[in-house]
């Protein structure tokens, strides 16, 4: 086995790992200041490419107008446009269920889910539809040495890298992010300094759905955009947020840029076993510390 | 009599259905034929076989004149979603509800097959155009089901042939993992490995992968000469235009598309796709016959017909011809004159249905033309060499169906 070979899937490893290490941190966020398991964050994911999608070929289509919203506008448009779904939503239905077990609004999200889907697999094919807005900036092949990149690709893994860092950064670090964090640890204490907490939980259930639909159109130019990418991914993104440890931000990113890495590699050794070696992983870790390799034990 | 009408309304209207081929003239059950088109109507195979294929049905009725026996010809479609539990309802409600008399199209073997054992108990024919599986017309043939374009034996001859006494002897496959992408994989692997070629490694994706990067460096680590894709539609575009992305054919590395459309070549256009060579049942500009129906099929599809909607079109006029000539769509007296007619239109040259179902008829190895030889958008691919029906498909010799031996 050559070195060529586990550092080129060791990169297309990283390719996927920077899609579950953005996933899992909206997820983490939400768990760690909502107490709420978002089961509807893979149909954001979806959503989030869908807009692309949408934007780019099928305005002219659907409503006649002469315009295609290109990748750039996308990438901003898309993730404020989730986003505001996700506030949408956190207002009008997650607010009644937070006293309640955490089950219900697993079980609420899960439904939330259902509906997206199958009201885009009404519209689109359910085998996916290809992106066609790639920017022309990005199209060209990088030459790694070890071997040859689709530059777009190399520019997902960075943009995506920034965007999970300057996240981590912001509630880790700034004084915005610790009020955030008081509010987790103790909502009414919060609440009674004068800190607005209500309205600081919808704002972050709206931004974890944003960061989900960013990583949607970063992820429409590689992968189809179809109604189940989302499904297809979040099983998977869960496992992500278990192992990582639910609510710990930088164990969300580092886990799941550790899981692409470790599923990229299973492919060199024995790829048959590439597509369960997470869950695999995941029952040990919750075997021998539930908490998560990043988590704290309450 | 007079007892009969004593069983009341429900009983008089089944015998009287019972009782209406025994005084029709000319047998036709419900007193006209009906033609079901069943195919991938949105997913990976829509643009291959799909709306094209009722299309091209509906052609092949129109030119026979619109009716046949003086009772009209109609045609029935539906979307089979790749789902052989809902090709199989599907089919069912046809069959049973709807008295369609004959089923075609049906891309997707898996499909194809639980729609070709369902036809079989029910005895009506099946016309297969689109999926590849021999198990079609070897392990489960069925003395009603006819696979009429392509299959798994006869695509993988000319192609592999071709590339392995070009030196091409160590191959990798990429094959979509479920039952016509495991066939084709097997047939084309024996292929290889009767002219001295060598099998390297296997790697199974599933149907509608969209990301073949981790596969095809696997298939470039393997150190193979070939890679083969064991897959069809949009899973061999992609699978192509990856391989593009990660500069595998420039790092020396050919790939062999074993089953390959017209519309693939076309959705990735010839600067990606020049030079390919893979196997055809059809080009639409073969000759002037092929290429009038095709202009004319371009005019109402919007695209030029793929080997399969040929395919659709010739099968339908042939099995209306059938009717036509047994005076009844009675599957048992239809199947056995298809079994006697020797094929012959734009599609097929002297082709003959043989009696494991399989329809034998002359194959073309073909190559994707170079940007500057093609003169006009559709103009893709110019036929290298014929591959006589002898050699493409099973012999009754060698067929495994047991309605043969």
């Amino acid at each position: 086995m050559s070195m060529t070979v586990v550092l080129s899937q060791a990169l297309l490893g990283l390719n996927v790992g920077v899609f579950y290490a953005m996933l899992s941190l909206g997820l983490a966020v939400i768990f760690g200041l909502l107490n709420i398991i978002n089961f509807a964050h893979g149909a954001m994911y979806m959503l989030g490419a869908f807009i692309a999608l949408i934007g780019y070929s099928f305005i002219e289509r659907w409503f006649g107008i002469s315009m295609e919203i290109g990748f750039w506008p996308s990438l901003i448009l898309a993730p404020l446009l989730v986003g505001a779904l996700g506030i949408l939503i956190e207002r009008t239905m997650l607010q009644r269920l937070y006293k309640l077990d955490h089950i219900y609004g697993l079980l609420l999200t899960f439904g939330i889910t259902l509906i997206l889907q199958g009201l885009f697999a009404n519209y689109f094919n359910v085998s996916g539809t290809p992106y066609p807005g790639q920017p022309e900036s990005l199209s060209g092949v990088v030459n790694l040495g070890f071997m040859y990149f689709p530059t777009y690709r190399l520019f997902a893994i960075v943009f995506s890298l920034v965007v999970c860092f300057a996240t981590w950064y912001f509630i880790e670090h700034t004084k915005l992010g610790s009020r955030l964090r008081a509010g987790v640890e103790n909502p009414e204490l919060t609440q009674a300094f004068g800190l607005n907490v209500p309205l600081m939980i919808t704002l972050t259930f709206g931004f974890g759905c944003g960061l989900a639909g960013l990583a949607g159109v970063l992820a429409a130019p590689i992968y189809s955009v179809s109604p189940l990418m989302g499904a297809d991914l979040i099983i998977v993104v869960f496992a992500v947020v278990v192992i990582g440890g639910m609510g710990s931000i930088m164990g969300a990113i580092l886990s799941g840029l550790a899981l692409g890495l470790v599923e990229g590699l299973t492919k060199v050794i024995y790829p048959p076993a590439a597509s369960t070696v997470i869950f695999f992983l995941m029952v040990l870790v919750l075997l021998f510390r539930p908490a998560g390799l990043f988590g704290k034990e309450k | 009599m007079l007892n009969k009408w004593t069983k009341g309304i429900a009983g008089a209207v089944g015998l009287a259905s019972l009782a209406l081929p025994l005084t029709s003239a000319a047998e036709l059950s419900d007193d006209k034929v009906k033609i079901g088109v069943l195919s991938d109507m949105s997913g990976v195979y829509k643009s291959l076989e799909g709306p094209g294929a009722v299309i091209a049905a509906e052609m092949a009725i129109e030119d026979f004149g619109g009716t046949v026996l003086g009772k009209e010809i109609e045609i029935i479609s539906a979307d089979h979603q790749n789902k052989p539990d809902i090709g199989a309802s599907t089919a069912r409600e046809w069959i049973d509800a709807e008295d369609v008399d004959m089923i075609t199209a049906l891309d997707n073997s898996s499909v194809a097959l639980a729609v070709q054992g369902l036809a079989n108990d029910k005895k009506i024919i099946t016309m297969n155009t689109g999926a590849g599986t021999t198990a079609l017309t070897e392990e489960q043939c069925t003395p009603y089901g006819i696979h009429y374009v392509y299959d798994t034996h006869a695509l993988p001859v000319g192609t592999a042939t071709a590339i392995v006494q070009n030196g091409g002897k160590k191959w990798f496959f990429i094959t979509a993992d479920y039952a016509f992408g495991h066939s084709l994989t097997d047939n084309t692997s024996e292929v290889v490995k009767n002219l001295g070629g060598e099998v390297v490694g296997n790697v199974n994706a599933p149907l509608g992968t969209n990301d073949f990067s981790s596969y095809l460096i696997q298939a470039q680590s393997s150190g193979a000469d070939v890679i083969g894709l064991s897959n069809a539609g949009q899973d061999t575009v992609n699978a192509i235009k990856q391989a593009n992305q990660f500069r595998i054919v420039q790092s020396g590395q050919k790939l062999a598309g074993m089953l390959v459309f017209i519309t693939d070549i076309q959705s990735m256009g010839l600067e990606t796709a020049q030079g390919l060579q893979f196997t055809s049942a059809f080009v639409w500009n073969q000759d002037e016959e092929a290429e009038a129906w095709s202009r004319k099929f371009y005019d109402r599809h919007g695209a030029m017909p793929t080997m399969v909607h040929a395919g659709v079109y010739s099968a339908v006029t042939h099995y209306l011809e059938a009717v036509k000539a047994v005076e009844s769509d009675d599957s048992d007296k239809v199947r056995e004159k298809l079994g006697e007619m020797t094929l012959n239109d734009f599609f097929v040259k002297d082709g003959t249905i043989a009696p494991n179902g399989s329809m034998l008829h002359d194959m073309y190895l073909v190559e994707v033309k170079k940007p500057d030889e093609s003169t006009e958008e559709w103009d893709l691919l110019k036929v290298v060499s014929t591959i006589p029906a002898e050699e493409a498909y099973i012999t009754m010799e060698e067929t495994k169906c047991a309605l043969v031996n």
